[in-house]
């Protein structure tokens, strides 16, 4: 805020408000994050539209209805909505300097990430398991991929989460770990929104 | 223990043996050199584990110059065979080996060269031109580089080792799937690119952040310099085009390394995806490349022509649509492959609307010279030639963006020729507008003007000599990517020009070798002592050539398009007075261990190493946790230290 009123007045003060770009570090991380979400949306975006074109292509294999169960998708689902509460009161309590709510809030926010996982690992070794694995289908490859990368973010966001609780177990709230419990939140719910892409496109319209 | 690494990897044919020892005892003369004169110490402090823009701008435009070599001389050895293997003579080239060439080709031209390019003279210019001390993200920003430089690394491996890609410089499916290319080759392309990829999307993020919050008071949307526009259009591109890239080539790895189906042709995999999401990121990239040389001339002419650029508004929109439209036309790539009408007719319109805003562009900097006091310097040159080329260029595009025309003409030496005039013609000449153009204010001193004219020269009858006959050609029923053809074709001639024009060419890139020599061996009586040689209007002028490396002492305050010009006629606003503290990254090597790791990581993959992959995969994480984990670390430089710096290029300006 203070770098944009610096740009759009123009007075004989002007000197003493000059920034020294270093202090705005926060918005422009926050801004930089932003950027990098949206290239990994663009990622998920191809992604989607591969799924798109191959779901049909299933070459004699399962289609999504043969596969797909809906009731494993829904939990998932919940579990990734409640984490991203959880995280959020996370970040909350980092606002409010709390430092042992912020290790409780993340640390649960952990263990739902980490079940969501393991469900997800599991779907994935059911379907190997019964002959339906990457290699049998197009269709299979685009699914396994879709879904496995956003698994891999979710995996990619457990391990930042245990650096980041060893950070404020270490540093407690500084202006750093602060901003990264913030830029870490983004990330958390950026995955959130792209499941919930996932829940709709793959499995909600899968098994209709 | 090495994977599928044999010995066998090491056996190459005659002529790729020459270039590997070549390159290897280049290689060694040049460490035997820097350890004859004890400078490595001075490298890692001052170069290697720099964070300053300016020494990674540099650092670019070497590895790119240096790659300009390599894909040079693929370039030459396919002319010179082309001119040669004609009927019963089959030229000194095996089939095989000619495909790796323009495979190789194509991939170090646009990868390294065009993307070294642009981004070296953004690193360089950008932070100045903004008046501000830094990028937003020093390290990321050399994190970007030293993925650049690992991935071009890694390109000069496969030539040494094993095989390059014979698919394509965007290695199409089925092809370049596992069971019509089971060696290496197409592995080390995927790695060579995706590095590369990764780095540049991290750069394009740091420069749009950079553009968008580091600008100096005063300095609006509409204050900005339009090579600055032009960046932060080509890296709006990047960010969106690059992860495109970036999971296209997730997708054909996944295909190559775990058997699954997305562009096989069998399994209901669809090769066809392939090129439409290859694209949907190759055609954004041309603009990536080709809006910096618009942003470069933009500069350049004005400054020559001592007048304001006309039309600054219209060319500012004139980027923005073309970075718009650039994204609803990668069709026209394969018009051939059988879309419908409705759909090619749409493309080829979109295509066709590209040129009003280039026009626009064009009739711009025409405009800018009129009744200007023009200076035909050699960076004007470059833009005479440009203006030439481009034209020629652009409108053989659009002849081409009609399906019906593009059905006779696609993949023949006529596209070829098209293209190259717009990548030789427009970026590169471009860039060699914008290397004379900036040279001084960052060596501090100048290049040699006859040797750039000459250079200029022969650059300019060799293109011509070397690809309009292509047009000729390619009418005739030439296709690209030909090893042999036979004499009733009666294309020899035709081909013999061109590699005359190649030679041609090559004598440039002598005298402009030579001519940088020359000036760095004559520095001391080609000193820039003012910062401004050519009375330019822009804040990078405002500074001693070369600048300091916190750029601005005192961070400028601007409300005018010309900021220089603004103080010269008396009317820009009062500018603070006082020095104070400036704060600077550290410098840190970690950007250089990423890149070293990230080298052996697509050196392990392309050769099934698993153990060399994982290892240096789990390596990279912990690097990057260490350097995320770790405070901001800054160096400050008081307001006296600056006082006294600034005093002493004072005294040494005034001494001359």
């Amino acid at each position: 805020m203070e770098t944009l009123a610096v740009h759009h007045t123009h007075d004989s003060h002007a000197d003493t408000r000059v920034p020294d770009p270093h202090q705005d570090t926060f918005s422009k991380t926050i801004l930089g994050f932003w950027m990098y979400l949206m290239t990994d949306c663009i990622l998920f975006a191809t992604l989607f539209a591969t799924y798109a074109v191959l779901h049909n292509s299933t070459f004699g294999g399962p289609s999504s209805r043969d596969i797909f169960s809906l009731s494993i998708a829904s939990i998932e689902t919940m579990i990734l909505l409640f984490s991203s509460v959880t995280c959020g009161l996370g970040v909350l309590s980092a606002v409010h300097s709390k430092k042992n709510q912020i290790i409780l809030w993340f640390a649960l926010t952990f263990v739902l990430g980490a079940s969501f996982v393991a469900i997800e690992l599991h779907e994935f070794s059911h379907l190997v398991l019964e002959g339906n694995s990457w290699n049998r289908s197009a269709f299979l490859s685009s699914f396994f991929t879709l879904v496995g990368t956003h698994g891999l973010h979710v995996t990619v966001g457990l391990f930042w989460m245990i650096v980041m609780i060893v950070q404020v177990l270490l540093s407690g709230i500084t202006v750093a770990t602060f901003r990264r419990l913030v830029v870490f939140s983004m990330f958390w719910h950026f995955l959130d929104l792209v499941w919930i892409f996932i829940f709709t496109i793959v499995y909600l319209m899968g098994v209709i | 223990m090495f994977g599928r690494l044999t010995l066998e990897a090491f056996k190459h044919e005659p002529s790729q043996n020459f270039a590997v020892v070549m390159m290897v005892l280049t290689g060694i003369g040049i460490m035997g050199a820097i350890t004859y004169s004890k400078k490595w110490k001075w490298l890692w402090d001052e170069w290697f584990t720099s964070v300053d823009p300016k020494k990674i701008g540099l650092m670019y435009i070497i590895v790119a110059l240096l790659m300009f070599f390599k894909g040079f001389s693929d370039a030459l050895m396919m002319r010179l065979q082309q001119a040669l293997s004609v009927g019963d003579a089959h030229g000194f080239i095996a089939p095989g080996h000619f495909q790796e060439i323009f495979s190789a080709h194509g991939t170090t031209m646009i990868f390294f060269v065009g993307m070294g390019v642009v981004f070296g003279l953004m690193n360089l210019v950008i932070p100045l031109q903004i008046g501000a001390r830094d990028v937003a993200y020093p390290f990321l920003n050399a994190l970007g580089f030293w993925l650049f430089a690992a991935a071009s690394v890694l390109s000069l491996f496969s030539l040494a080792i094993g095989k390059f890609s014979a698919t394509g410089w965007l290695a199409y499916p089925p092809l370049s799937g596992i069971e019509y290319s089971p060696d290496e080759g197409v592995d080390y392309w995927i790695w060579i690119v995706q590095i590369a990829g990764i780095g540049s999307t991290l750069s394009g993020i740091n420069f749009i952040v950079t553009i968008l919050k580091m600008r100096c008071p005063g300095m609006t949307f509409m204050k900005m310099p339009i090579f600055v526009w032009s960046g932060l259009c080509a890296m709006v591109l990047v960010i969106f085009a690059f992860p495109i890239l970036t999971a296209t080539l997730v997708l054909l790895s996944l295909d190559r390394y775990l058997g699954m189906h997305f562009f096989t042709a069998g399994f209901g995999g669809n090769p066809m995806m392939y090129i439409n999401l290859i694209w949907a990121w190759g055609h954004p990239e041309v603009y990536i490349l080709i809006l910096p040389a618009f942003g470069i001339f933009s500069e350049v002419v004005p400054t020559f022509s001592e007048k304001r650029l006309f039309g600054y508004a219209s060319m500012v929109w004139a980027l923005i649509v073309i970075t718009f439209l650039s994204f609803v036309v990668w069709l026209h790539h394969f018009f051939t492959m059988g879309a419908s009408s409705g759909v090619n007719a749409f493309f080829g319109i979109m295509t066709m609307l590209i040129a009003i805003p280039t026009g626009v562009k064009l009739f711009n900097w025409l405009f800018t010279k009129f009744r200007g006091r023009v200076h035909f310097t050699s960076p004007m040159l470059w833009f005479f030639a440009f203006v030439l080329n481009f034209s020629i260029g652009g409108m053989t595009g659009i002849l081409l963006s009609a399906p019906p025309v593009d059905y006779q003409a696609h993949n023949s030496l006529f596209l070829i020729a098209h293209f190259h005039g717009m990548v030789i013609g427009g970026m590169l000449f471009g860039f060699f507008c914008g290397f004379t153009y900036w040279f001084p204010k960052f060596t501090g001193f100048f290049l040699s003007e006859r040797l750039n004219i000459y250079a200029f020269w022969c650059w300019f009858t060799g293109f011509l000599l070397a690809f309009m006959p292509l047009y000729m050609l390619g009418f005739m029923g030439a296709t690209r990517r030909l090893d042999h053809y036979e004499a009733s074709t009666g294309w020899q001639p035709l081909f013999i020009i061109v590699g005359i024009g190649a030679l041609i060419i090559l004598c440039g890139v002598g005298v402009q070798i030579y001519g940088l020599f020359m000036s760095i061996k004559d520095r001391k009586k080609n000193l820039d002592v003012t910062g401004n040689p050519w009375n330019g209007r822009t804040l990078e002028w405002s500074t001693p050539s070369p600048p300091p490396i916190y750029n601005f002492a005192i961070t400028p305050i601007v409300d005018d398009l010309d900021p220089l010009w603004a103080i010269k006629e008396g009317h820009a606003p009062p500018q603070n007075k006082n020095y104070e503290d400036i704060h600077l990254p550290k410098n840190t090597p970690m950007g250089l261990y990423i890149g070293i790791l990230s080298l052996i990581f697509g050196f392990a993959m392309t050769w099934y190493m698993t153990w060399l992959a994982l290892a240096s995969f789990v390596a990279i994480v912990i690097c990057l946790i260490i350097r995320l984990s770790g405070e901001d670390e800054h160096e400050m430089i008081t307001a006296k230290q600056v006082k006294e710096m600034e005093a002493a290029h004072l005294s040494k300006q005034g001494a001359r």
